[in-house]
Order: structure tokens, then sequence, then C-alpha cells
């Protein structure tokens, strides 16, 4: 829309058109308001949650194990009922939630930057350099990522550390091969051409030029690896090789109520499993809708 | 063939020495060895002297070379809690998770493509619409969760499976299987079901875009033309075309299906090798854990082997381009 035809119709910037292709989907457009929620409710913790669940003084041993709806003493209202502490469900969700998304977010940020940098250096730079890291990414694919957490954590031993460490490992491989494969595409483009003409240090041409070209699947992958790391950190503390006791998230509490489970006291296990259930499908519908508006073959 | 089949032997081999080597530098350098394999009960001269007999005192090559000679001579140390050879419990509990994987991949198979092929058949109709949406389901949910909720709706509220160990065996070939007895199926269902899950989701999206795709092309208008029945066309033309790519999928899944049995074995208490090494990690029982990781590795690199050649015999395309 230039040059000959005035500007009759405004061009819609690319970010807009975005917006426009993604809230094609009300699925999707839920998936990401919940998405929100679930995020504003974790950065909200103390704010909103009717108990601090860590603080000691607040718990009343004798308000153990109460099903949803039962009041305290105190006048206080759990919704979803108490664990063996008497500790308000709800509270601790809340805070496990942030737990969650603290390992889940965090460890798939730094796997996306660890993953894309190799994967774009292998593409740019070829040879052997290109082989050792791919040979590294095909053997780490090739193992199922709950046995390479295990193996991680079973050398390291537990904490929130290195259960991130475990679950950066287990992601990066995954984004080394869609940088590269990105990569290897955009590499032969003119505009990659002109700028190695421009003699521009390798690094820049790397991470200015070749990157941002690179980014919409790998945002893709991004978001899927999110939901994963948060399920695989879940799994992982529910068979108590996570998280310590000290900072709960989902999958502690879940593994908490287990024993409970038996006795007909569902709650426990219960609702931390559906925070657990609607965080993971939000962000995977979010992530569908993604890769549809992202992938340029699907684009009319 | 015979060279393609050496070739990936080779390779096989390659993976299995990378993997010795990952495993014996994360228990040698990252964490401390002498703490990992022996005893903390030990006293000073029982320390002195296993130091000696474990060669600590050798360079860390040669004491990669021990490693490896016990290795291919089945010998990976004893486990501190049950002062028994690593090697010997993990193959005790082997069967155990064996049968629990087999029956899961038995399950995905045979309840993912009647249902991938009804949703392939009727794209449009209600049931093959709720068919996607319930697979997207068995993607989503945590392994572990479907678990518990199956252990609280069927054994705790309607009371007709039990919810933990294997129930009665029979003996078969000097090996204890639960799947013989009627107790011991009862026992088998739930956590099958639960391990297979995810892989029935797998398996049904895959059949139902082989479907999708195989019923346009020529040779499925050709044996319509030829007056073949749909049931003929369908179970007979379109199924052995769309197999190639599931049965692929269902072999390589085999090795996450074992890998993820730690997380069913652990919620049904299921005797298997999962569970002992959840258990193992819990108490740092280190030459455990090495033997179940040796094992493990093993079975993945032999299962990807079997699955290469298994392709091969099934798909005479590919039979002819490496004979090439």
């Amino acid at each position: 829309m230039s040059g000959a035809t005035p500007a009759l119709v405004r061009e819609e910037s690319p970010f807009r058109r975005f917006c426009r292709e993604f809230s094609a989907s009300p699925l999707a457009v839920g998936g990401l308001m919940v998405c929100a929620l679930i995020v504003l409710a974790a950065l909200l913790a103390p704010w909103i949650s009717p108990q601090n669940p860590y603080d000691l003084a607040q718990l009343d041993i004798m308000d153990g194990r109460l099903p949803p709806g039962s009041t305290s003493a105190g006048g206080l209202t759990y919704w979803l009922g108490t664990d063996d502490q008497g500790r308000d469900m709800l509270s601790g969700i809340i805070y496990g939630l942030r737990i969650s998304l603290i390992v889940g977010v965090g460890s798939a940020a730094v796997a996306f930057v660890v993953g894309s940098t190799l994967g774009l250096t292998a593409a740019y730079l070829g040879g052997k350099t290109e082989t050792l890291i791919m040979r590294l990414v095909d053997l780490q694919l090739s193992f199922p990522a709950i046995l390479v957490a295990l193996m991680i954590l079973a050398f390291l031993g537990k904490g929130v550390g290195n259960v991130m460490l475990a679950l950066i490992i287990v992601g990066w491989g995954g984004y080394a091969r869609t940088a590269r494969g990105a990569a290897l595409v955009e590499r032969r483009r003119e505009y990659m051409e002109a700028a190695e003409c421009l003699a521009l240090p390798r690094w820049r041409l790397i991470f200015r030029h070749l990157l941002p070209n690179c980014l919409p699947p790998l945002i893709v992958i991004g978001t899927i690896q999110v939901a994963r790391a948060i399920t695989l950190e879940a799994t992982l503390s529910f068979l108590g090789l996570g998280v310590p006791i000290t900072e709960p998230s989902l999958g502690l509490l879940i593994a908490n109520g287990y024993q409970y489970m038996l006795s007909g006291k569902y709650w426990i296990s219960f609702y931390p499993g559906i925070a657990l259930l609607v965080t993971v499908v939000a962000i995977n519908l979010v992530g569908d809708q993604l890769r549809d508006v992202l992938n340029p073959r699907l684009k009319r | 063939m015979t060279t393609w089949i050496f070739r990936r032997l080779i390779q096989a081999i390659f993976v299995v020495l990378a993997m010795t080597v990952i495993v014996f530098v994360g228990v040698h350098v990252i964490g401390d060895p002498l703490e990992m394999l022996i005893s903390p009960q030990a006293d000073a001269v029982e320390r002195a002297r296993a130091i000696a007999l474990l060669g600590l005192d050798k360079p860390l090559w040669q004491q990669y070379v021990y490693f490896l000679w016990g290795a291919v001579h089945f010998d990976l140390g004893r486990s501190f809690v049950f002062n028994e050879p690593a090697l010997q419990l993990i193959a005790q509990r082997l069967p155990a998770t064996m049968e629990l994987a087999v029956t899961a991949v038995l399950m995905s198979v045979l309840i993912g493509i009647p249902l991938g092929l009804y949703a392939g058949l009727r794209p449009d109709s209600f049931s093959g619409r709720s068919i996607m949406a319930g697979s997207i389901l068995g993607f989503s949910l945590p392994t572990f969760w479907v678990g518990l909720m199956l252990i609280m709706v069927f054994a705790v509220q309607l009371g007709w499976l039990p919810s933990t160990g294997r129930g009665q065996t029979r003996e078969l070939f000097g090996i204890e299987w639960s799947f013989l007895t009627r107790d011991g199926l009862a026992h088998l269902v739930m956590p099958a079901f639960n391990l297979a899950l995810g892989n029935i989701a797998l398996v049904l999206r895959l059949t139902r875009a082989g479907v999708r795709e195989n019923l346009s092309m020529d040779y499925v208008k050709f044996a319509r033309a030829k007056g073949l029945s749909p049931a003929r066309v369908v179970f007979v033309h379109v199924l052995k075309n769309i197999l190639i790519p599931i049965v692929t999928v269902v072999g390589l899944e085999f090795g996450s299906v074992i890998a993820f049995a730690v997380v069913t074995e652990s919620i049904f208490a299921w005797p298997g090798m999962g569970k002992l090494i959840v258990d193992s990690i819990n108490v740092l029982d280190r030459p455990v854990i090495v033997a179940y990781l040796m094992v493990i590795v093993f079975l993945f690199v032999f299962i990807n082997l079997a699955v290469d050649l298994l392709y091969t015999v099934l798909d005479p395309r590919v039979r002819l381009e490496s004979r090439e």
C-alpha cells in the first residue's frame, strides 16, 4: 500500500495482524486470560491468599484435614479444605503456583537462551562445531525427559536449584534443534549476505540479524516447554525428588495429600491437581494457537 | 543390508559407551565417589580398604576402565540397603516393570487404533470430535495426578479395583507374573491404563491422521472401484499402510513407557524397578542407581535398534534404499 495508490486502507502493523489472528480462536483467548489470571494470582499471593501458609503462627493443627467449606475457630472459611497441618488449601495452592511458575518459567527461559544460542551457533558455524552440538542434542533427545531428570537429581541431590538445572538440561535440546532448523533456512537469505558484506562481527550477525528472524518457532517451542517443565517439576516433586518441603510446589502439595486419599480425604490432592491441570491446559491452548499463527506454512 | 545392520550395531555400541562415560563422570567427578560408593556407616579401616578395592587412588582413566570391566562382567557394586549385588536387585524387579509396560503398550494399541479409525472415518461426527477433544486431555493431564484420581474413583469410592501392589502371582518360566491370575489382572488394569493414557492419545491421533490421509489416495479409490467391501478397504488396505508409522512410534515409545513406569509404580506401589530407583535415590543407594541407569541405557539402545530393524521388515522401501 505505498507509492501510486494513496493510503486508502491503512496497512495493518505486524503486531496488530498477529493479535487479530491470535484472537480468531476463542479457546486460545480464554487460555491466555486464564494464564494471565494465574500469573497475577501467583504474583499477588501475599495479598490475595486468605492466610500465609508458611506462617506457623497462623496455622492451627486442630484444623487439620477439614473438608472444603469448613470454618475455623477464628472465623476463616476454608473454601478448599485444609491439609494435615491445618493449612488452608486455597492459600497453599496460590503459594504453590508461585513456586511451580518460578521453576517452570525460569528453567524454560534459561533453556531457551542456552538452546537457541547453541542451535544458532551450530547452524552459522557448521562443520565440526555443528556435528558436536547436534550429536549432543540427539543423545539428549533420545532419552525421555523424566529419565534424564532422575539421573541428574540422583547425582546432584534434591533442591530447587538442582531441579531447575535438571529441567534446563532436559529442555535445551528442543530449542537447539528448532533454532538450527530455522537458522539454516535464514542464513541463506539476502539480508544475511548483506550483513556479512558489512563485515559485522560474528556475534552481531548471529544475535542481531539471525536470531530475530528465527524467533517465531522458538516462541512456540518456548510456550510448550513451560507447560512441560511445570508438569515435570510437579512429577519430580511428587516422587519426593524435587523441591524441598519448605517450598512446596503444586506437585508436593499433591504428594502430601496422597496418604489421605485412601481414607476418602480427596481434597488435599484433588484441588492442587486441578490447579496444575488448568495451568498446563491453558498454556498448551495458547501454545497451539501460537503455532498456527506463527507457522509460515499455514499462511495464506 | 548386513553392512547396514553392522553399522547400526557399531553406532549403538558408541551410544552405550558415551552413556557409561556420562554416568561415570556423574558418579566420580560431579559427586564424591567415596560418599556414593561406600556405605556411610563404614569406619576408617573399611574406607581405606574400599578405596584400594575400588581403585579410587588410581588415575581417572584407569578407574573408568575398572568401571567398564565391572560392567561387562555384570558387576556394578552392591546395594547399601539390601546388601545384594545391585544388578541382581534390578533383574529381580525387571519382569514386573516389563509386564506393566507391555500391558500398557498393548492397551494403547488396542484402544488407540479403533478410536483413531473411528475418528478418522467420521471426522465431523459428534463422537469423532469428542474422541479428539478427549485425546487433548490425554496429553495434558499429568500422569501421576490421573493415577491418584483413578485410585480415588475405582478403589476408594467404587471399590471395584485394588489400589496397590501386584496381587496374586503365578510362576511361568521361573518368573512370577500377575497377568496369569484373576487377582493379579485386577491389580494390573489400573496402573497399566494410567501408564498407557498418553500413548493412547498418541496412537489415536496418528491413526486418525493416517486414515484421513490415506482415504483420498488412488489405491483406495482403486480398491473401491474393484468393488471391495468398505470393511475390507479400511481394515486390510488402509490399516496396512498406516501401521508403519504407528509401529515405529509405539516401538520408540516403549522406552519412555519404561521410564514413566517410575511414576506409575510409585503411585500404585507396583514392585518394579521404577519404584526401586525412586526409593534408591531417596536413600542415596548409589550402586543401585548406577546399575539402573546402565540397564535402562542398554534397554533403550536395544529398543531403538529393534525398531529400526522392524521398520525395514515392514517397509520394503527402506530395505531397498539401504541396499543401494
